[in-house]
């Protein structure tokens, strides 16, 4: 039984219920329809807000963080006063004042293996908004062990990737990728950059499936998926099968409940911003710079690309990009003392595994990188 | 001969390239000549056994090459190859 619209509620939807597609009878199935949002960042800001004004009668928000200022060059349901708040509090004010009408359930907690089925157990249809591949896998895994389609969108730089994955009706995440990358080989958003606008296309096409998979309504993107290149404006779509040994998804599954997805993937549950090198790899930025003071001779290796230099610089540090290091390492003399920078120590945790490989032994990380070093020792530097 | 499209994550191991025209009677070959003439990308598409690495999906024209013949499978004049990275961002 669908539930009844309002006088104001079939005034506020009427552009929709013009489509003979949706009309009355659809806008019910979205006032009775649940979703999760698991993200309220980049892809979760657009999501949230087009569901919210189409009328989906129950939206869920997960996220732990709070709004930073970094945040607004592209999540765009939060505000200038809305920094230091938590960010699924200030969605929920947001979509509250667009579409009063609708219940936003708000969980201000990580989604992890302890609290995932419960709280996903409730919705109909999960969309991924996440950053990182451990909760990418963790919410491919609830989706299939609940039965429930995963609408996932993905972005990096200018380059966006969107299917839904639905287990009953075709292939899951781990069909097509069954294992992740290994640690620090692909970069995060906070690291590589991203077009700000770049998640209001990828988001709105989630957005846009999630409704017509509510609605029953066009050919959902099950089976396929969408590769989108800002630069190039191309739409490509390849077939995605379901393959036959899937570990979660096979008819014979190895994986009949959720997993340790950090240790999987080897990284941590968020798209962490402060890289380090690991125990006794690293040197913090204050240690880098009484060294310095006291006169040692150590050489600074910037691994960064040669426009960020424009953004900050480390005096008398030389320029190797990460991608030429491998093939620049005659530049480098391995008995002198270095140590490797980046924007905040991920790509130079990179580097130095690169150059302890190569027999380079005298050779630290700074940890946190130049951002580190403008918080701790020059604040006339920008952070970025 | 035959072209890929390099996505963006590894653009940087192409200098920057976004499509590299390559040669080769099959998928293998292709890569093979991709990775000569980029040898930085080797790494990041094959482990030590010259076996792609199981994160790396190839794609021929629509159809992922794991559905096909795998690495030997035939190629033709026209033919486009596309690698799918694994990506993640999308909250931060």
């Amino acid at each position: 039984m669908l539930p009844y619209l309002s006088h104001e509620e079939i005034l506020r939807y009427s552009r929709h219920l013009l489509i003979p597609e949706v009309g009355l009878e659809g806008q019910k199935k979205l006032k009775a329809a649940s979703i999760l949002v698991i993200g309220t960042g980049g892809l979760g800001s657009p999501v949230s807000l087009y569901l919210a004004a189409a009328g989906v009668g129950r939206i869920g928000l997960v996220d732990y963080d709070v709004v930073d200022s970094s945040n607004l060059q592209r999540q765009v349901i939060h505000g200038t006063s809305g920094i230091g708040t938590l960010k699924v509090e200030s969605a929920r004010q947001r979509m509250l004042d667009l579409n009063p009408d609708i219940q936003v359930d708000a969980y201000n907690e990580p989604f992890t293996s302890a609290n995932a089925m419960r709280i996903a157990a409730g919705y109909d249809v999960i969309i991924d908004g996440t950053d990182n591949f451990p909760t990418r896998y963790l919410t491919n895994d609830v989706c299939v062990l609940l039965g429930k389609p995963n609408v996932y969108g993905s972005i990096f730089r200018f380059d966006g990737q969107v299917s839904v994955f639905y287990a009953k009706e075709g292939p899951c995440y781990r069909c097509l990728f069954p294992e992740p990358p290994p640690p620090g080989l692909v970069p995060s958003c906070a690291e590589g950059g991203v077009l700000g606008v770049l998640p209001g296309t990828i988001g709105t096409l989630q957005a846009t499936e999630a409704l017509k998979l509510i609605l029953g309504i066009g050919e959902p993107l099950i089976g396929k998926l969408l590769l989108y290149n800002a630069l190039d404006m191309s739409f490509e779509f390849v077939k995605l099968r379901k393959n036959p040994n899937c570990k979660v998804c096979s008819p014979e599954p190895e994986v009949t409940e959720l997993i340790d997805y950090e240790a999987f993937c080897g990284v941590p549950g968020h798209d962490h911003d402060e890289g380090s090198a690991g125990e006794g790899w690293d040197i913090s930025a204050t240690a880098l710079s009484q060294r310095l003071q006291q006169g040692n001779h150590i050489r600074l290796l910037d691994v960064r690309e040669p426009h960020e230099l424009e953004i900050s610089r480390l005096e008398g540090a030389d320029l190797i990009p990460l991608g030429q290091l491998a093939a620049r390492l005659s530049e480098l003399d391995s008995a002198q003392e270095m140590v490797v920078f980046c924007k905040s120590g991920t790509r130079s945790a990179r580097a130095l595994e690169l150059l302890v490989s190569a027999g380079f032994r005298k050779v630290k990380n700074l940890r946190g990188g130049i951002n580190a070093w403008a918080r701790e020792v020059n604040p006339s530097l920008p952070i970025y | 001969m035959v072209i890929l499209k390099v996505p963006t994550p590894l653009r940087t191991y192409a200098n920057g390239q976004t499509e590299i025209s390559v040669q080769g009677g099959t998928v293998a070959a292709a890569m093979n000549d991709l990775v000569t003439q980029f040898p930085a990308l080797r790494p990041h598409l094959f482990n030590g056994n010259a076996e792609l690495r199981p994160f790396v999906n190839l794609f021929l024209n629509s159809e992922n090459i794991k559905d096909l013949q795998g690495l030997q499978t035939p190629l033709k004049e026209g033919d486009r190859l596309m690698l799918i990275p694994s990506i993640a961002g999308g909250r931060g």
